[in-house]
């Protein structure tokens, strides 16, 4: 395989907030029954990543791997994009008992960090979230202006958004219109 | 004259001045200024003409609820009509132009429209210029629209420079309004700890109140305001937002408030317009209270301004409207405009009050500064022209008989105050009639609700009819503390601040002065500055029959337009009452919407401007078609090339090149776009043969098949290529437009009508990149990249395979829209540019060509394959294509069957699915229509049949096309005519759809 | 701009995250059923002035379809509740008539 090239080849824009393409990330679309009732698939899915489930919106990161809450019965694995191969066939073999639909789709995305101490407001122009109310530990999917797009918080002062590949220069031409100097607001 | 005076104006620096210029004539002002203020500080009262009968006009209020002051401000590109002067800011450099006049400000030709006045009443457009009526087009209406209107439309070749940006902010309590109802208000519900935001339209904190004086909590009302801003800055779960206004309340708590964040700068650095999406679980609306002008005859000649503007001038801006200024009123209030004027050592003649006892202690407090006051008086008629020069007045009671010529230049009236009712009343709130203050405020007990059911809107101070500088304090205070208490915060129970009682003699409710003014004066007395309605013409459209409220707006034009109403709404709906012989709470108000105030389409359009005006979705190989000449198509969202061009050559050669090298070497295709879903699951087999009308049960791992999609309405939704990965696991092409559609098709039926079947979906489009290599020499350059076997043997027609080519994981589909041997190749994305360049370096010696849509539409239609959205529409069903075979007779259900089975989808008289061949071999306009003998009802032509594709087959050299013809396949060999709309026409034979390689023979090799 | 609350995620959507899916609860007519009944299914829809069940799906989020109870005179929000359910739960009909006693709709009070 040649190198694997991002939508926009690592594009970056220096703001107020400095909003960078990331390098391809690993993640590993799994659907399956998260309830109680699907607790035996639950705990396969932990073992077999060494992650932990998240909670409703949740997101957790184990050493390498996180977990991100995606739907009732959905988990997204954020992984090296390397691992995500072996790491999906290991799953899928590991779920094979359970009703489960197990597919990489590390090539599906476009992952955005923002950094910054105003990383909260350059989102909050372009999604309708309660930014001052999120934070790390969360994956939120919503809307950003006119397409569909998740958020989540590594740590306070740095946040990822990932879209879908197609519309990243979309979602790359926003940020940094958003983030743009002179356009700080002071909010939340 | 109006003119600056030598001391004082609260809201200026003048210590520094900043030059602009008005009608290319350059003056000065001081930071601080209106664009109002400084005009009339250097003597310029006269600032537009009025819409109809373009009669010269001055300000008349000093705010947003101005009607008059209309400009173009600024040049070229950011050129921008029908601004408030009152409400703009001077800065350095602005330029502005008086509008809706020719050839200038002080000398107009329309004005020839005022002495016609009398021809030219409400409704005059419905009735004066009907008949003839070809005149109308012609004459009239281009006469009308040149002397009608207001500011010069900007020039559609200019590009507006400035950025516009939307903010969503989520808060407990939301208010609206910065005087010193909406600082009391923060307070309270700031102290609290609820989550605050207070937006207020002007520059300035505090209101009217640091005008007319007083104390709060023993403070100067603006040391109070002061004090309290500071205090509401520190705390951090308040936020305090000037030059923002609240344009409008809406369902369950959304309000989006307008903020001009740059208006007042040359060049902003950032954003010139914010718009704030705000979601408040709490709205208090301390939006104050308006000032109604009194309707006499000559109340809009320049001069004549509400009581409260020419005190805000004197006071915030230090200016006077005049030297000699006649005080107009039935209240209270206006005797502290009289006051303030005295103060600031400027001539008041005379206080004209319309009660016949005058008022209370601020009448005793004017005659003993000295103003005469006569009472029971009224203004008969004003003198002059573009200036005051004389009011006439005469007995209220009277018919207009002139007492007395009082010499002026200006003329400050009050007719009482209307609560700001706009906010509360956009989502339903209701309104009740306060008569003894002759006003509609808000009823307390039908406020708009929120999603709980519970009133999410509170209006406050003087917006809730308090018009007492204490009673506004109080009633906000409680409103702060309750918004508080109800987003679940305690309030402190500290105490409202406190300030002077109302101490005032009741109003009189004026609506005509004098009372039994003659036609004459009616036909003179405005109410709605901005459009010209004047007290006849609502009272003509009472006796033409407009009785409703919203009727007699619409009919006069009273309360449109970009003022809408603020000062002419009660007024106008008393009289219209008056002329009813009804009471004015049973006429109403007209409907309040949003906005308040006009705000800017950029701010609206937010950041979906240019580049980012849509998103526009890329493949992986876009910049590759880009540098290799592609002209684009947008397809949905997509962008895929049409062509890749040449130098020299046009669009239809360079497809007629694309095809002929796809049927005679090798074509490349990006079809990333294409849909591609996953569905797996013990009961994916079933689903899959509900979803498709085809049986894809028995579809076995390792093959195709092309499937079609239905609606439950039977229409024909989607169609495309199935393979089946393993027992349990599918895989769904989807057209381009149509994956996410058909992803939410799929969940849709899992989830709310068969939740208990085990299938699991996800939409994997955007993973794959996707090549279709075409041609007699596809197989030849993918044996020459090596790794996989495409033998005829290893990878047959309708088969896939997976494995490795040249190096890359790939998934190999042997399917083909173009009738030749064809390998779809699916990539990960961040690997399929490589790939592509791969196979085209690969190709060169095969005669490798990348070829666009227009190139994949000629091939399909060369060989009768249908296209979504070309040959149907949404009231297409696959039996109308000719698509039986694609039907499963064996299955008992899918989505859409009964529908198919419904009369009118059954019937023989149906038009269904043929070619057409032209008799000249010309290429058949796109929807083109049969045509048919005689006519229907409406006197059309009938139809037979219509174009749904056609095309310039450059393997066949001659136009091809399909369509759908009533009963269309039993007519092979019938000649139709379509009608160009040059009124020529064209025949076409009915044939079979396909064109090219009716066997099959070169895609199966 | 409406706000309803999604009741897999929990996050309160604003109506730019949501797709409205029209009436909730009918019933799926199929090959077996007869004219009447088969375009009732398809084209009869309560109108109703107040209480009122609908559909909508969380687009611009978790994905999943919901219902709502909703009054169509005041916009009020009854309480959401998942798709996966021929008929509003014994508490969102609770809910409706603790504000609206008397309410009915199709056969529903």
């Amino acid at each position: 395989m040649s190198e694997p090239a991002p939508a926009l080849g690592g594009a970056r824009a220096e703001g107020y907030v400095t909003v960078a393409e990331l390098p391809p990330q690993g993640m590993i679309a799994v659907r399956g029954d998260l309830s109680e009732e699907g607790e035996s698939l639950a705990q396969a899915l932990a073992d077999a990543t060494g992650g932990e489930l998240p909670d409703v919106r949740g997101m957790v990161q184990t050493g390498r791997v996180a977990l991100a809450w995606m739907s009732p019965d959905e988990v997204l694995i954020l992984c090296a994009y390397a691992d995500a191969p072996e790491l999906a066939g290991a799953l899928d073999a590991a779920l094979s008992g359970a009703h489960a639909l197990v597919a990489n789709v590390s090539d599906a995305r476009a992952v955005f960090e923002l950094s910054g101490a105003r990383v909260r407001e350059v989102i909050a122009k372009l999604a309708p979230v309660d930014v001052a109310a999120f934070g790390p530990g969360e994956m939120r999917r919503t809307r950003l202006a006119q397409i569909p797009a998740a958020i989540w918080m590594p740590e306070e002062g740095r946040l990822r958004l990932m879209c879908f590949r197609s519309v990243a220069r979309y979602a790359f031409d926003l940020l940094e219109k958003a983030a743009d100097e002179g356009a700080e607001v002071g909010w939340p | 004259m109006s003119t600056r005076l030598a001391t004082g104006g609260r809201l200026l620096d003048r210590s520094r001045r900043v030059s602009f210029t008005f009608d290319g004539k350059r003056l000065s002002g001081h930071p601080g200024d209106t664009l109002a203020s400084a005009l009339m500080g250097a003597g310029q009262l006269l600032m537009g003409r009025s819409f109809k009968y373009h009669r010269p006009r001055g300000p008349v209020a000093s705010g947003a609820e101005e009607p008059n002051a209309l400009v173009n401000l600024r040049d070229g590109d950011r050129h921008e009509p029908n601004q408030r002067a009152t409400t703009t800011e001077v800065f350095e450099g602005l330029t502005a132009t008086s509008q809706n006049h020719w050839p200038s400000l002080d000398f107009d030709v329309g004005q020839v429209n005022a002495a016609l006045a009398r021809f030219l009443p409400a409704g005059f457009y419905y009735k004066t210029f009907i008949h003839p009526r070809p005149l109308w087009k012609h004459l009239y209406e281009p006469v009308i629209r040149r002397s009608a209107g207001l500011g010069k439309a900007p020039d559609p070749e200019t590009r507006d420079p400035d950025r516009y940006e939307h903010l969503y902010a989520f808060v407990d309590v939301l208010i609206v309004g910065g005087g010193t109802a909406g600082l009391a208000a923060a307070r309270a519900a700031g102290r609290a700890g609820a989550r605050v935001l207070l937006i207020e339209q002007t520059p300035h904190w505090g209101g009217r109140a640091p005008v007319d004086g007083g104390e709060i909590d023993g403070q100067p009302a603006d040391d109070w305001v002061a004090a309290t801003v500071a205090e509401l800055e520190a705390m951090e779960n308040v936020t305090l937002r000037a030059r923002t206004m609240g344009a409008g309340v809406y369902d369950h708590g959304y309000v989006l408030a307008y903020e001009r964040a740059g208006d007042h700068l040359a060049a902003p650095a950032g954003p010139r317009h914010r718009l704030w999406r705000i979601r408040a679980e709490r709205i208090v609306t301390a939006t104050g209270a308006l000032e109604r002008p009194l309707a006499f005859a000559g109340n809009d000649v320049p001069g004549v301004m509400l009581a409260s503007a020419v005190r805000d001038y004197v006071v915030n801006w230090a200016v006077s409207p005049g030297d000699r200024t006649v005080v107009v009123t039935n209240n209270d209030d206006a005797y502290r405009t009289a006051l303030c004027l005295k103060a600031a050592g400027l001539d008041v003649p005379a206080v004209i009050d319309a009660r016949p006892e005058g008022g209370g202690r601020l009448m005793d407090e004017a005659r003993a500064a000295g103003i005469r006051v006569e009472t029971g008086r009224g203004v008969a008629k004003v003198k002059g022209g573009k200036r005051v020069e004389a009011v006439y007045t005469c007995p209220q009671v009277g018919e207009g008989a002139t007492v007395q010529e009082i010499k002026c230049d200006a003329v400050a009236v009050s007719g009482g105050w209307s609560p700001v009712v706009h906010l509360w009343s956009h989502t339903g709130g209701k309104l009740v009639w306060d008569a003894a203050e002759a006003f509609f405020r808000p009823d307390p007990d039908r406020a708009p609700l929120g999603d709980d059911g519970a009133a999410n809107v509170i209006a406050a101070g003087a917006a809730n009819g308090a018009l007492g500088p204490g009673e506004i304090l109080a009633d906000a205070h409680a409103a702060g503390a309750r918004a508080a208490e109800e987003t679940g915060h305690a309030p402190k129970s500290d105490a409202a601040p406190s300030g002077d009682a109302r101490d005032e003699a009741p109003l009189a409710p004026v609506w005509l002065m004098p009372q039994g003014a003659s036609v004459k004066l009616r036909q003179k007395a405005w109410l709605d500055f901005q459009n010209d309605v004047k007290v006849s013409d609502v009272e003509l459209a009472a006796r033409e029959g407009y009785e409703s409220v919203e009727h007699a707006k619409r009919y006069t034009t009273l309360g449109m337009a970009t003022d809408q109403g603020k000062l002419s709404n009660i007024n106008g709906l008393a009289v219209l009452a008056q002329a009813l012989g009804e009471e004015i709470p049973q006429v109403g108000t007209t409907t309040f919407r949003p906005p308040y105030t006009p705000i800017s389409m950029g701010a609206i359009a937010g950041p979906a401007t240019g580049a980012t005006f849509q998103p526009v979705r890329r493949t992986p190989m876009h910049d590759w078609h880009a540098a290799h000449g592609a002209d684009w198509e947008p397809v949905g969202q997509w962008r895929r090339p049409y062509t890749y061009r040449r130098e020299g050559e046009s669009r239809a050669d360079a497809v007629n090149r694309e095809v002929k090298n796809a049927r005679e070497a090798l074509g490349m295709l990006d079809a990333s776009t294409l849909g591609k879903i996953l569905v797996k699951g013990p009961d994916a087999p079933r689903f899959m043969d509900m979803l498709y009308t085809n049986m894809m049960s028995t579809l076995k791992p390792g093959r195709c098949r092309y499937g079609l999609m239905c609606s439950e309405n039977g229409f024909l939704m989607d169609d495309g290529v199935v393979a089946r990965l393993d027992e349990e696991t599918f895989l769904c092409h989807t057209t381009t437009g149509g994956a996410d559609h058909v992803h939410a098709h799929m969940e849709e039926w899992l989830q709310t009508e068969w939740w208990d079947w085990k299938v699991w979906t996800l939409n994997v489009t955007e993973q794959w990149g996707q090549i279709a290599v075409v041609g007699p020499n596809a197989r030849k350059v993918l044996e020459k990249l090596g790794g996989l076997d495409v033998s005829k043997e290893a990878l047959s027609f309708m088969g896939w395979t997976e494995g490795t080519l040249a190096g890359f994981s790939v998934r190999v589909f042997r399917i083909s829209f173009s009738g030749e041997l064809s390998y779809e190749i699916a990539v990960p994305a961040n690997h399929a540019r490589a790939l592509w360049e791969a196979i085209f370096e690969a190709g060169q010696e095969f005669g490798v060509m990348p070829y666009g849509t227009e190139c994949l539409h000629v091939l399909r239609a060369e060989k009768g394959f249908i296209m979504i959205g070309d040959e149907t529409d949404g009231t297409v069903i696959p039996q109308d294509l000719g698509l039986d075979w694609a039907i499963s007779k064996k299955k008992d259900d899918y989505i859409g069957k009964r529908a198919q089975q419904r009369s009118h989808m059954a019937d023989p008289e149906r038009w269904k699915l043929v070619g057409l061949e032209t008799l000249d071999g010309s290429v058949l306009p796109e929807a083109a229509y049969a045509t048919a003998p005689g006519t229907n009802a409406n006197g059309q032509r009938n139809t037979q049949g219509r174009v749904t594709s056609t095309y310039h087959s450059a393997t066949l050299g001659r136009g091809i096309a399909m369509g759908l013809v009533h009963r269309g396949p039993e007519r092979m060999g019938e000649v139709l005519e379509f009608p160009k709309v040059d009124g020529t026409v064209v025949k076409a034979k009915i044939v079979a759809p396909v064109f090219y390689d009716r066997e099959g023979t070169k895609q199966d090799v | 701009m409406l706000r309803l609350t999604c009741p897999y995620c929990g996050v309160a959507a604003e109506e730019t995250e949501l797709a409205p899916g029209g009436e909730a609860h009918l019933a799926r007519v199929g090959p077996e059923g007869n004219d009447d009944a088969f375009h009732a299914y398809l084209f009869e829809r309560e109108n109703p002035r107040g209480v009122h069940f609908e559909r909508w799906r969380h687009a611009m989020g978790c994905g999943k379809w919901f219902h709502a109870a909703r009054c169509t005179v005041t916009l009020e929000v009854f309480g959401t509740y998942p798709a996966q359910t021929t008929e509003p739960p014994a508490h969102i009909r609770a809910a409706i008539t603790a504000k609206r006693p008397g309410w009915a709709w199709r056969g529903l009070s």
